[in-house]
């Protein structure tokens, strides 16, 4: 059974809740943002050392982090992701010299119109996880994974009329 | 809905073994567009290639997506096999199931439906790709050296040889680095002066090297092949064409004070050259110190100089300049020892870093080659040096070994013998570690010809215990403590990165670790290159390093350089931004947020209602764009977007993986 029959029907925002409690076999999904240079290298290391972590994150390529339109962030919830992770340099060390400072502040902006609109703020994160640090990456997707679990499936975000193609 | 080719390798059992490829290929089959399967053992194989190429060929493939390792990995080994079967090398995506799948999960049934949401992902992504062209570059034919050290001079002298013109840029008055500052070296002992002048003075006269001492990189811009690069020249107070280096300025100056050169144990005038053998051989007025810009009075060497070189209005000079390639080789510091009070280093004068050891034996050093305390003047009777001082200490975050600790203590407990024959010495260490050319024998040499005692062990304090110092301590293979009475003790301090490392990296643009040592690019196979194309790095600044290694990295560092300054184009970057004028307000956020200039303001006619229009709009220099796409977060109506990163791809990967 793949994962995306697992999750829960997308009907409405509350049978989205209800059927999480009834199914305990929920499992989040989470859509991890990775700039090329640090945090996807990262993730590319973690590989290379075998360290695990959930296969709830699904990562998606993007040069850098100051590439992320807020937009790409609130059509991931719309689509029924559970959580977000923006991955960049650390600051400080962004390839493209100042990347990551500009999202650093569009993204604390962000957090907090999310936050105001009336979603948990813990269901998006921007994290600086470099290209050494595969041990990192791996532990903030352990960590991620485990508070979107405890927070349950995102309702408040998610359009209903979204339904599956396939 | 363009014909889309899948290809599925299995890298042998590193993605099969985890993931079910079968039922990869079965799904991906319903994808969007998809007319064509397949999966091979080793896709990177060349029968692996030529299955894509016959597929596009055949089967009229369009967009080729395959799923394999990172894209990190083999992005490019696909594109060139796309290209060479005619489709445009960027209508390939690549989907991440080794690192980010296979390799990090266990369970089949999970790490298979991950597969396909990654697939899934890179098929609606691709069915969006659009050809591209990558701009070709042109590459400047000259190199920058930062840091005049031997690494540094190596780096500058092999690139000069290959007939490309640099210049080393130098923080201080003098090339040389802290090579010069040793009397001499392991494991042959031959004198450091010896083999390191001859090269400062190589390096001096080549004519094709430009040495830019006592300056500083202020900015480093643009990207390889093209980088614009300002260097503060900072003024010596003195005119170097003028000056003929016979030295009476710095006999006549009246005001003494520290030289950095002697570690602080001797003194040196406010105008100086930093050592006798200093390339260039111009000294330098210490601004700090001279009384004529403390005081406005004195101005006496100005008064005996006999070339009348001394100009005290002289300017500091920025200096701007396009190098095709730069070489870092800033080198290192030792740790200073003085937040480890249980050495008592700083409250006794027989408590010397091992730096400042070195200088005793040098004829020109601060006691004319003698070692003797600095308390009374005597030759030491009892030396104890200890080991892996703020090295290997895992209690304060320091957990790297320094690497040529070791070596060089067995090098000063043998100098030390040849000196004074009557002394004993001590070495308090964790483990030795020999490894190099003839390092063992050299290490064998001290303890047994020498009579160097090594004990195993750490030494948990010195005591000032009146003219003298006690050194207790453990043998760890004993299980006793030792007492010594101790004449001096050596401390062995860690190689630290420069103090200012992480801002030297931030300025050229490169990355440390955090110990602020550079980073190179893989720390296995690209030892020399950065994560920014086009800079090198080599010597001490990378991780605690002796010469010979030093040397082999500069050399490794330049022939990089030369290789990229030969080529006569270099490929730029094809996925840049690109504005969409009929949308385009001339607002121009988007130019306040690149960080590379590219974007700037353009008029363009247009045509309304029959008049003829001006209006302002951005307009993007793909020479110049290096595809971050900070803009096209910026644009307040979507006009500017990123090719190969569409805001529509990346949308559509989206909502792939959250089907």
């Amino acid at each position: 059974m793949s994962l995306a029959q697992n999750r829960p029907k997308t009907e409405a925002a509350t049978a989205g809740m209800e059927a999480a409690a009834q199914d305990r076999a929920w499992e989040p999904l989470i859509v991890a943002f990775c700039c090329n240079w640090c945090s996807y290298a990262g993730g590319d290391l973690a590989g290379t050392s075998r360290m695990q972590y959930p296969s709830n994150i699904k990562v998606i390529r993007v040069p850098c982090s100051s590439r992320m339109n807020p937009l790409f962030i609130l059509r991931a919830f719309q689509r029924g992701a559970d959580g977000v992770l923006v991955a960049g340099c650390h600051p400080g060390d962004c390839h493209y010299s100042t990347g990551n400072y500009l999202v650093r502040r569009r993204l604390s902006a962000f957090k907090r119109l999310i936050e105001f609109a009336g979603l948990e703020p813990e269901r998006f994160e921007v994290r600086w996880i470099s290209s050494s640090e595969g041990d990192k990456f791996s532990e903030v997707m352990r960590e991620m994974t485990a508070a979107i679990k405890a927070l349950g499936p995102n309702g408040k975000l998610r359009d209903g009329r979204w339904r599956k193609i396939t | 809905m363009p014909r889309v080719g899948v290809f599925i390798c299995w890298c042998g059992t590193n993605i099969a073994g985890t993931v079910d490829i079968e039922t990869v290929v079965e799904t991906a089959r319903n994808f969007p567009g998809v007319v064509h399967t397949a999966d091979y053992r080793y896709l990177c194989s060349e029968i692996g290639q030529d299955l894509i190429k016959e597929a596009i060929k055949n089967e009229k493939l369009e967009q080729v997506v395959v799923g394999t390792c990172s894209p990190r990995m083999h992005e490019s080994t696909f594109r060139k096999a796309v290209a060479e079967a005619g489709l445009n090398p960027f209508l390939l995506e690549v989907a991440n199931l080794r690192e980010h799948c296979s390799w990090v999960h266990q369970d089949k049934t999970e790490a298979t439906a991950k597969a396909i949401a990654l697939l899934r992902a890179a098929a609606a992504k691709a069915v969006l790709n659009a050809p591209l062209i990558a701009p070709r570059l042109d590459v400047e034919k000259r190199a920058l050296v930062i840091g005049g050290g031997i690494a540094g001079i190596q780096a500058a002298l092999d690139i000069a040889e290959a007939g490309y013109p640099v210049d080393v840029v130098e923080r201080e008055p003098s090339i040389g680095g802290r090579m010069a500052q040793l009397e001499k070296t392991f494991p042959t002992l031959d004198c450091a002066a010896c083999i390191l002048t001859p090269k400062m003075v190589e390096a001096a006269q080549h004519p094709q090297i430009n040495l830019l001492t006592y300056s500083e990189v202020e900015e480093v811009k643009g990207f390889v092949g093209q980088f614009d690069v300002k260097i503060r020249q900072k003024a010596r107070a003195i005119d170097a064409t003028k000056c003929t280096g016979c030295g009476v300025c710095y006999e006549k100056c009246p005001t003494k004070t520290e030289s950095e050169f002697e570690m602080g144990l001797a003194k040196r005038k406010a105008i100086y050259v930093p050592f006798p053998q200093a390339v260039p051989n111009v000294p330098v007025i210490d601004r700090d110190n001279c009384l004529y810009f403390r005081k406005g009075r004195c101005r006496i060497c100005e008064k005996e100089c006999p070339p009348q070189a001394v100009y005290f209005e002289q300017q500091d000079q920025i200096l701007e300049r396009r190098y095709g390639a730069i070489v870092v080789a800033t080198g290192f510091d030792q740790l200073n020892p003085v937040e480890y009070g249980e050495y008592a280093y700083g409250q006794h004068p027989d408590v010397l870093t091992s730096l400042e050891f070195e200088r005793f034996f040098n004829a020109a050093g601060p006691t004319g080659g003698k070692v003797v305390r600095l308390s009374d003047g005597k030759p030491p009777r009892n030396v104890v040096f200890i080991q892996c001082v703020g090295s290997r200490d895992k209690a304060r975050g320091m957990n790297y070994c320094s690497k040529i600790c070791c070596m060089f203590t067995a090098k000063q407990a043998i100098l030390l013998k040849e000196k004074v024959p009557e002394a004993r010495s001590y070495v308090f260490y964790i483990d030795v570690r020999t490894a190099g050319k003839g390092y063992e024998e050299f290490q064998r040499r001290a303890a047994e010809q020498y009579g160097v005692a090594y004990l195993r062990g750490q030494v948990g304090k010195v005591f000032p215990d009146g003219d003298r110092l006690t050194v207790k301590g453990v043998d760890s293979l004993s299980g006793k403590t030792i007492e010594i009475q101790a004449d001096m003790v050596v401390l062995a301090a860690a190689s630290v990165a420069r103090g200012d490392a992480a801002q030297v990296g931030r300025v050229i643009g490169i990355n440390s670790d955090q110990y602020h040592f550079f980073n190179e690019a893989h720390p296995k196979l690209k030892p020399v290159e950065t994560h920014t194309a086009g800079i090198f790095i080599a010597g001490a600044c990378q991780a605690p390093k002796d010469i010979p290694d030093s040397v082999a990295q500069a050399s490794a560092a330049a022939v990089k350089a030369v290789g990229l300054l030969a080529k006569e184009k270099l490929q730029g970057e094809a996925c840049t931004a690109r504005v969409d004028q009929s949308g385009c307000s001339g607002c121009l956020y988007c130019e306040a947020v690149c960080p590379y200039g590219a974007i700037s303001a353009v008029q363009i006619e247009e045509h309304f209602r029959g008049e003829k229009l001006t209006r302002i709009v951005a307009e993007v220099n793909a020479a110049l764009c290096q595809g971050c796409g900070s803009c096209t977060v910026a644009c307040r109506s979507g006009s500017i977007n990123l090719q190969g990163y569409t805001n529509a791809q990346i949308l559509a990967e989206v909502d792939a993986i959250c089907l």
